[in-house]
């Protein structure tokens, strides 16, 4: 690991606040499972890429945020829009095509964006939001409002070139940022070890920039969100930006039907028994909560994402005329007289 | 007799008018700061504004717009300089992919005020990968306003609009330009995006220029004029918003229209111009619709190889002679 941050003392959270934390993870992967089955189902077109299995790193780090804080996620991020506060009727609509969509069935599954909840932003083109984070930071560092940003990316993303044009220009203007990798192993299809230079993607670049890195379990909830309150304190101080490279897994393939038959039978079981949602719930468990009560709110998070299928069914299609609005913000694609 | 004022120092006095009445309004680029640009068009900012508004930045084309994105999408106004429009395709992501799309995809939930200036063209002799005129790469993508001024006046007044703008703006200043000279703006000057000048009024063809190509047409205009041909030039002054209602009702004037480019011919904007003329406009010629657009090679180095590419005053008097001989 990096030279990192002082750790300030032991992680610990309250039963109130993990179970939170442990619901709103539950809310996220039955909201995957759904948007899964309605691919298949042939009702979400285009494609899909599920994070079930890295709802750890959004829950945990959105937990350690202010509302006020810019969040920027890729083409993977229904977990990060759900953490800012999305709801998931309004997302499973988008990917729906439908008219109550999160971005009124305009951008679909790679672009779920909640602006008034900071959420900025799922971006398609690989690493391109990282230097827009370190633009937001920038802007909270110019405007003095004690804001940051946050940039979540796949290990993917930190072998293109805005990856490190944005953590050296974060690093020169000290800003206040946070470079979050989800690294999931794979790049798509291919393993991110056999075409990357160093052994940790993002964490082992992190030096090169004169950065401090951290590299947690991003499988557990409360070690994301203490990395992620101590990064972001020292960000808010004016110390300047953080590297967090979180290990993680996704439970489907790179997207749409992809059956992932390219990960090894073992590393797939190894990794499954460290489901977040496990990994939280045994915690739950040592903190006293009985394991049906916990149980419980997982059915209740089933429940909930169930309704939410059926209002998204329910809702009606875009109006064709909206095809043609939003360009401009005056609402217009007038583009000549 | 008030003096003259360069377009290179309109750039900077543009800058620094919106910098003065809105403290929103912050400047990133490669040397722009204490060094002041290199072509200068930056002079006294960091003097006037400091650090805090004026930020040097790395060799980072990426960083530079994709963090001009991001601080615009949180409210600030940044002005971003790309030192060479070449160099846009370094960036060309953000350009093409992100700022101009992020309003639409996400529903009208965010709007980017953003200016992205960049110095454009040929003249100077710099080579394939410093002159190469793009602006017809900007006009290829939804969602981007395209400025690009003939004069100093017209630099001032249009960077008011393009930095007011909440929509994203690429303002191209041309390098060929950045020694002329024009009279000042006067304080509080603003000219809308949009909005076609008729630099010469004439009745016998219409032609329309822009930027450097303004000049070239004028002077073509002149030549004409010795032959006793009226030629109306039209300074586009923006791609986008195109102009077409001050265009189409010359051409309604003179049945004959001429458009000069320094873009190549291949996907230039003069094709966009003469296509709407085409459909819309088609009763009013007397003449086929004809271009003057740079060669389809990149741009050489030498002058004498460079004459042959891009639009000289006697490639456009030949072309007018043509069209009027139709």
């Amino acid at each position: 690991m990096t030279a990192a941050f002082e750790q300030t003392g032991t992680p610990a959270v309250s039963t109130a606040e993990l179970t939170a934390m442990y619901r709103q993870m539950s809310v996220i992967r039955e909201t995957e499972r759904a948007a899964h089955n309605l691919f298949l189902a042939g009702l979400v077109k285009g494609t899909t890429h599920l994070a079930a299995g890295h709802e750890a790193v959004a829950v945990g780090a959105s937990s350690a945020l202010r509302d006020d804080d810019y969040v920027f996620a890729t083409y993977r991020g229904h977990h990060h829009a759900i953490a800012r506060g999305a709801g998931p009727a309004e997302c499973l609509a988008e990917l729906m095509s439908k008219a109550t969509g999160v971005c009124g069935a305009k951008g679909g599954s790679m672009h779920l964006t909640r602006a008034d909840r900071g959420m900025l932003g799922s971006y398609a083109i690989v690493g391109a939001h990282l230097p827009m984070a370190a633009g937001a930071a920038w802007s909270a560092k110019l405007r003095g409002t004690g804001q940051v940003a946050v940039a979540f990316f796949g290990d993917g993303a930190t072998n293109i070139g805005a990856f490190h044009e944005a953590l050296n220009l974060a690093a020169v203007w000290k800003l206040p940022v946070l470079f979050i990798c989800e690294n999931n192993l794979y790049m798509e299809y291919t393993p991110i070890s056999q075409v990357t230079a160093v052994p940790y993607p993002a964490a082992d670049r992190a030096a090169g920039y004169g950065l401090p890195s951290e590299r947690i379990d991003g499988n557990d909830v409360v070690a994301v969100k203490f990395a992620v309150a101590a990064a972001a304190a020292r960000a808010r101080s004016g110390q300047g930006p953080t590297v967090i490279e979180a290990a993680t897994y996704r439970h489907f393939g790179h997207s749409r039907t992809d059956p992932a038959k390219y990960r090894p039978e073992e590393e797939v079981r190894q990794w499954l028994a460290r489901d977040p949602l496990l990994v939280a719930a045994a915690r739950l468990e040592a903190a006293g909560v009985p394991a049906a009560v916990i149980d419980g709110w997982y059915q209740a998070a089933k429940q909930e994402v169930s309704e939410a299928v059926a209002e998204a069914k329910a809702a009606p299609e875009p109006d064709p005329a909206t095809a043609l609005t939003d360009v401009w913000a005056d609402g217009s694609s007038a583009w000549r007289t | 007799m008030t003096d003259l004022l360069t377009y290179r120092d309109a750039v900077a006095e543009g800058i620094a008018r919106e910098m003065r009445r809105d403290p929103s309004v912050v400047c990133l680029g490669e040397d722009i700061g204490a060094a002041e640009g290199v072509f200068k068009t930056t002079a006294g900012l960091f003097r006037e504004f400091g650090r805090e508004r004026v930020w040097d930045t790395p060799i980072s084309e990426q960083a530079i717009v994709g963090a001009a994105m991001g601080a615009a999408l949180t409210g600030l106004r940044p002005v971003a300089e790309i030192m060479f429009s070449d160099f846009l395709a370094c960036c060309w992501d953000y350009i093409a992919n992100e700022i101009p799309k992020i309003r639409y995809m996400t529903g009208g939930q965010v709007t980017v005020p953003l200016v992205v200036r960049t110095a454009n063209g040929g003249g100077l002799g710099f080579g394939a990968q410093h002159s190469q005129a793009v602006e017809n790469w900007a006009l290829t993508v939804p969602g981007l306003k395209i400025v690009a001024p003939s004069t100093p006046a017209d630099v001032v007044g249009l960077m008011a609009s393009a930095i007011r703008s909440p929509d994203p703006v690429i303002f191209f200043e041309h390098k060929g330009l950045f020694a002329s000279k024009g009279e000042p703006a006067p304080p509080g000057h603003v000219v809308d995006l949009g909005r076609a000048a008729i630099v010469r009024p004439g009745t016998d063809l219409t032609i329309v220029a822009l930027a450097y190509t303004v000049p070239i047409a004028l002077a073509a205009a002149d030549q004409l004029a010795a032959a006793g041909v009226s030629a109306e030039v039209i300074d586009l002054r923006c791609l986008v918003p195109l102009d077409m209602a001050t265009v189409l009702a010359s051409v309604g004037r003179t049945s004959r229209v001429l458009t000069v480019e320094e873009n190549p011919y291949q996907g230039g904007w003069g094709g966009t111009v003469v296509s709407i003329i085409a459909e819309e406009g088609f009763e009013l010629l007397d003449a086929p619709a004809k271009r003057v657009a740079a060669e389809c090679v990149p741009l050489p180095f030498a002058n004498s190889l460079e004459e042959q590419v891009i639009p000289t005053a006697a490639k456009v008097v030949r072309a007018a002679r043509t069209l009027l001989e139709y």
